[in-house]
């Protein structure tokens, strides 16, 4: 207890990011995230993911010093973050907005940038639309269809099932993960045999999944938020034993993240989940990442936020050094376009077009490997893009 | 079609005893005596990160860790009444309302600050895992136990009130403050006792949610709708109220999401609003 | 909250003295106008201020002068702010008339709660208000169709004020049309509060049973106050809408409730602008502690509203008052 309080006091007074650089040139960077409230865990793992690379990588660049301002919107609230963008651009004077966890803060932060002509990072914000509210918006996440359309296709013609009940959380992202999932299943051929939507906060999932026992179908996809419910809704299914090897179980990583795998224990084995990014995956750059990352912060394993907080800063820095320092939104944007890189989740790039992610998308599958639950990979499938964009 | 039935009754049952050891305690205070006191459900959560560092910075078993989280909830409340909240008997019932609100935001703070905002887990012992089957049921273990416990501080809470010296005191304090004082009973030192009592099981219920609905700091907010809901809905100051109530309130929310999914998340509030509009003192209210 | 016997010689001239402008109130409102001149930088945190200002005072008309706790007045507040969204979405985008359109629609459904609402008191009342807001929400989110569910309402674009006033980065028009809004609100609020109806709703507030006694029709009365107090939250909502142009599922929600009996009660109640004084207050410290640490700030606004129940039980501004008194 005594360590983990001095550890947390260190982390506190690491936070202080210096300011005192007035004999250099800086270029600032607004974070916008929901620093405290119902959302505050994402901002923390994705503001860890911006430490780390600061970290790595020192804060300079072209001869410029990296300053991060930091602003808590407190939960879901776009009014809220367009102030703050406002305020960093005329109080401020930032030259890139970054952060946005969530897709309603984006979009209401996007007007921001698009008048102020700043470059704007979208380092979480999992909805389509996002990229499309301003010229200046680049995304270094991922999107939900982008790994769900993908994952559905496979889902039929890999993965050897015809027919699947959908269950998934009522909100944006989960009617847009259960139209791409099904979208992808049913072109491929497959059968959507019941589909439940449950309320977003949701303490007790009894009910949905007696349904779902009742329908009898062959497999399950759910999605559902990261946090307390993928446990309680994996516990729930295995209750009733609609775990595998009885149902196929389908669904996003953040089902079996790993405080996830930890409560549901031996009845998560077997549950497949595809992701952009996977903790486990043996890569030499990841191993390393998953290390620092560790090191940093208490032992905590990094997700997806902080996956997107590592690679939006990369955009940046990159960003930067091709425009020598130039911190005007069209350079900065002009320069992001296209480019790629490898990132500890694998190889990715920014469509030209969309400005938006492209990358690996990984078929994981719970397997316990030296005693403990990890998610393995079973299949990959390169350069995937977003497929709603320019389809409507 | 029967069998579906019996189990949707069983988990909204489970589910509304959990409610129900959360909130008994509030329905208690508020009616014993009338501080609303918005900060029950910070006690929860203390409750919840006492059996979490018992369980697993200790490795205490989980039996062990219950009575700590009731314990901790218990002494730490007690001790902020005795200080704080003892000064705010009197004031009125909007002041008691933003200081309690006060102390939420604090403990809340103060959880971020000491475990970080990632979601709290904890490993049940194998016994309290899976399910068993009961008449050709599958009932899930861990939701039977939380019955069980619910029905025995349901059988200890009226036992206690009713056959018990400090029982017979607490319901003379209840029912006639002025008078109670008058025949020479000390008051205060009951209010702290039921506080303490009220407070405990607020803890114990935050160390039983744990493995239901999770916990992070934002425990003491996110489960003060629902405990309201079922204070207001079962009555104040009454056991049997806060019971039924709650246990209503858990099997309408499961019924109502496995026939009618549709409105599912509206059946709770339309249920509080009609049953509060035609009975205002609640299913069980006295005053 | 005591409040001095009218002469019996001229009730009349007895309000018409009580609702006379007083120096601090001329002082507030020539002060409100410095953020244009010495705080340029503060206008979008400035007119965020007002609006929820204006919020706080359709608060304080039935909760601090009629006593009716609510716990979920933020239902008018996003049903506002949806009804503005919509209306401009729909192709209307001007400002005046969007904000009246909404103002009327968030009264109308205050009307329609408002025969529920007389009809209980105490925890009841409070849980009934709570439950109607959690509805509202529940109702906004299941409708994804027409609100655009948690992604929020998109398309929102709103004209320049007057054809001329342009919403620009600054904040400068924004804030000018939410303190000109406040301004209103509060005129108009001292009118209510200081006429012979304002009365009524005190006697209300401190005992609803002898009202009828003395042939008051009290639930009338109710209904009315909780009407024009819907309507100003919805308005509040409108102007949200109108100056950011985003519109959220959190415009309902209970946390936004909630806060609001918050400032008010920190502000003081039953006074108009406590709810003024405790909205500036909180949000200002909210602001300037948020950006000194992101992530702990909610325990000093904690301790805030702590000390200030210790220290001063009447709020704020409430106390300040009473001192002052005492002085005199």
């Amino acid at each position: 207890m005594l360590t983990r309080t001095a550890a947390a006091m260190a982390l506190v007074l690491g936070l202080g990011w210096s300011s005192s650089a007035f004999a250099q040139e800086t270029v600032k960077i607004g974070v916008i995230l929901p620093y405290s409230g119902p959302f505050a865990d994402a901002a923390n793992q994705l503001e860890a993911g911006i430490k780390l690379y600061m970290q790595q990588n020192g804060d300079e660049v072209a001869g410029k010093k990296i300053e991060i301002i930091r602003k808590d919107t407190g939960g879901p609230a776009p009014d809220v973050a367009k102030r703050l963008a406002q305020e960093l651009v005329v109080r401020d004077q930032v030259d890139i907005l970054a952060g946005f966890a969530l897709t309603p803060e984006a979009l209401g932060a996007a007007d921001v940038s698009a008048e102020a002509q700043k470059l704007m990072v979208v380092m979480n914000a999992a909805t389509s639309v996002v990229t499309e509210k301003s010229p200046y918006i680049v995304r270094t996440s991922v999107t939900i269809p982008q790994v769900n359309y993908a994952f559905g296709k496979w889902a039929f013609e890999q993965g050897g099932v015809k027919e699947v009940y959908t269950l998934v959380s009522d909100y944006g992202p989960g009617h847009d993960a259960q139209s791409s999932f099904s979208k992808g299943f049913t072109e491929a051929g497959g059968k959507i045999v019941g589909a439940d939507k449950t309320p977003v906060a949701n303490p007790d999932f009894s009910a949905f999944v007696q349904r779902v026992k009742d329908a009898n179908p062959e497999a399950v996809y759910v999605f559902i938020p990261g946090g307390a419910q993928p446990a309680a809704l994996g516990k729930a299914l295995a209750d009733r034993g609609l775990t595998p090897p009885n149902v196929k179980l389908f669904g996003q990583g953040e089902l079996t993240h790993p405080e996830a795998l930890e409560s549901m224990g031996e009845t998560a084995k077997g549950i497949i989940t595809t992701y952009h990014y996977t903790l486990e995956r043996d890569d030499p750059l990841n191993n390393e990442y998953v290390k620092s990352y560790r090191e940093a912060n208490n032992g905590r394993s990094p997700d997806l936020f902080s996956i997107g907080g590592y690679d939006g800063m990369h955009l940046i820095y990159e960003s930067l050094k091709k425009t020598n320092g130039d911190t005007g939104g069209d350079a900065l944007i002009e320069a992001a376009k296209g480019m790629s890189w490898t990132s500890p989740r694998g190889p990715m790039s920014i469509d030209p077009e969309t400005r938006d992610v492209v990358q690996t998308v990984y078929i994981r599958e719970v397997k316990e490997v030296d005693g403990k639950l990890q998610n393995v990979i079973i299949h990959e499938i390169p350069d995937v893009k977003d497929p709603l964009h320019g389809a409507k | 079609m029967i069998s579906q039935l019996a189990i949707v009754l069983f988990d909204g049952f489970a589910f509304g005893m959990l409610l129900f050891v959360l909130s008994v305690g509030l329905s208690v205070t508020l009616g014993l005596m009338n501080f609303i006191n918005l900060a029950h459900g910070a006690f929860g959560m203390l409750g919840g990160y006492v059996a979490v560092t018992a369980m697993r910075g200790l490795g205490w078993p989980f039996l062990a860790a219950l009575p700590a989280a009731f314990l901790a909830a218990a002494g730490i409340s007690v001790l902020l009444e005795r200080t704080l909240f003892r000064r705010l008997y009197k004031s009125g019932e909007l002041n008691q309302v933003l200081f309690t609100i006060g102390v939420v935001f604090v403990a809340a703070a103060l959880a971020t600050y000491a475990f970080g905002t990632v979601q709290q887990v904890i490993q049940l012992p194998a016994w309290l895992r899976g399910s068993v089957e009961v008449a050709g049921l599958r009932l899930g273990t861990y939701r039977i136990f939380i019955i069980a416990v619910a029905l025995a501080i349901t059988g200890l809470l009226v036992f206690g009130l009713e056959r018990t010296r400090l029982g017979a005191r607490i319901r003379a304090a209840v029912d006639n403050q002025r008078v109670a004082q008058g025949l020479g009973l000390d008051v205060e030192k009951i209010f702290a006792v039921t506080f303490a009592l009220g407070s405990g099981l607020a803890g114990l219920g935050g160390a039983l949610a744990i493995e239901i609905v999770g916990l992070d700091p934002s425990f003491g907010f996110h489960y003060l709708v629902y405990v309201l809901i079922v204070v207001s809905v079962g009555g104040l100051g009454s056991v049997a109220g806060s019971f039924f109530g709650a246990a209503l309130l858990g099997i309408c929310d499961v019924a109502g999401k496995y026939f009618v999914p549709e409105i599912g998340s509206f059946l709770i509030y339309l249920l509080l609003v009609a049953i509060l509009f035609v009975r205002p003192l609640g299913l069980f209210g006295k005053r | 909250m005591t409040v001095e016997a009218p002469t019996l010689a001229d009730p009349h001239d007895w309000l018409r003295r009580r609702s006379r402008w007083s120096v601090f109130e001329i002082a507030f409102w020539v002060a409100s106008l410095l953020p244009f001149f010495l705080f340029q930088t503060y206008l979008p945190l400035a007119s965020q201020i007002a609006i929820t200002a204006l919020f706080a005072v359709s608060v304080d008309l039935v909760l601090g002068y009629a006593g009716v706790v609510t716990l979920g007045h933020a239902m008018f507040f996003g049903l506002g702010a949806y009804s503005a969204g919509l209306i401009s979405k729909a192709g209307w985008g001007e400002p005046l008339t969007g904000l009246i359109i909404a103002g009327l629609f968030a009264g109308l459904v205050g009307y329609i709660a408002s025969f529920i609402i007389v009809r209980v008191q105490h925890l009841a009342l409070i849980m009934i208000t709570l439950g109607f807001c959690l509805l509202t929400y529940e109702l906004a989110n299941s409708m994804s169709w027409l609100t655009g569910g948690t992604d929020g309402l998109q398309g929102v674009e709103t004209w320049p004020i007057l054809g001329v006033f342009r919403f620009d980065l600054w904040g400068y028009a924004a804030y000018g049309y939410a303190l000109a809004a406040l301004f209103l609100g509060l005129v108009l609020s001292r009118r209510i509060v200081h006429s012979s109806f304002g009365l009524s709703l005190r006697g209300i507030r401190e005992n609803v049973r002898r009202m009828p006694a003395i042939g008051s029709d009290y639930r009338g009365h109710l209904q009315k106050i909780y009407t024009i107090s819907a309507v100003m939250a919805g308005c509040a909502g409108a102007l949200l809408t109108q100056t950011t142009d985003t519109v959220s599922l959190d415009t309902l929600s209970f946390q936004r409730s909630a806060d609001v009996v918050v400032m008010l009660v920190l502000g003081g109640t039953g006074r108009l602008y406590g709810a003024v004084v405790g909205t500036i207050i909180f949000m200002v410290a909210r602001d300037q502690l948020s950006d000194m640490n992101p992530q702990y700030w909610y325990f000093w606004i904690g301790l805030l509203l702590m000390v200030v129940v210790l220290l001063m039980p009447r709020g704020i501004l409430g106390s300040l008052a009473q001192l002052a008194r005492r002085r005199d």
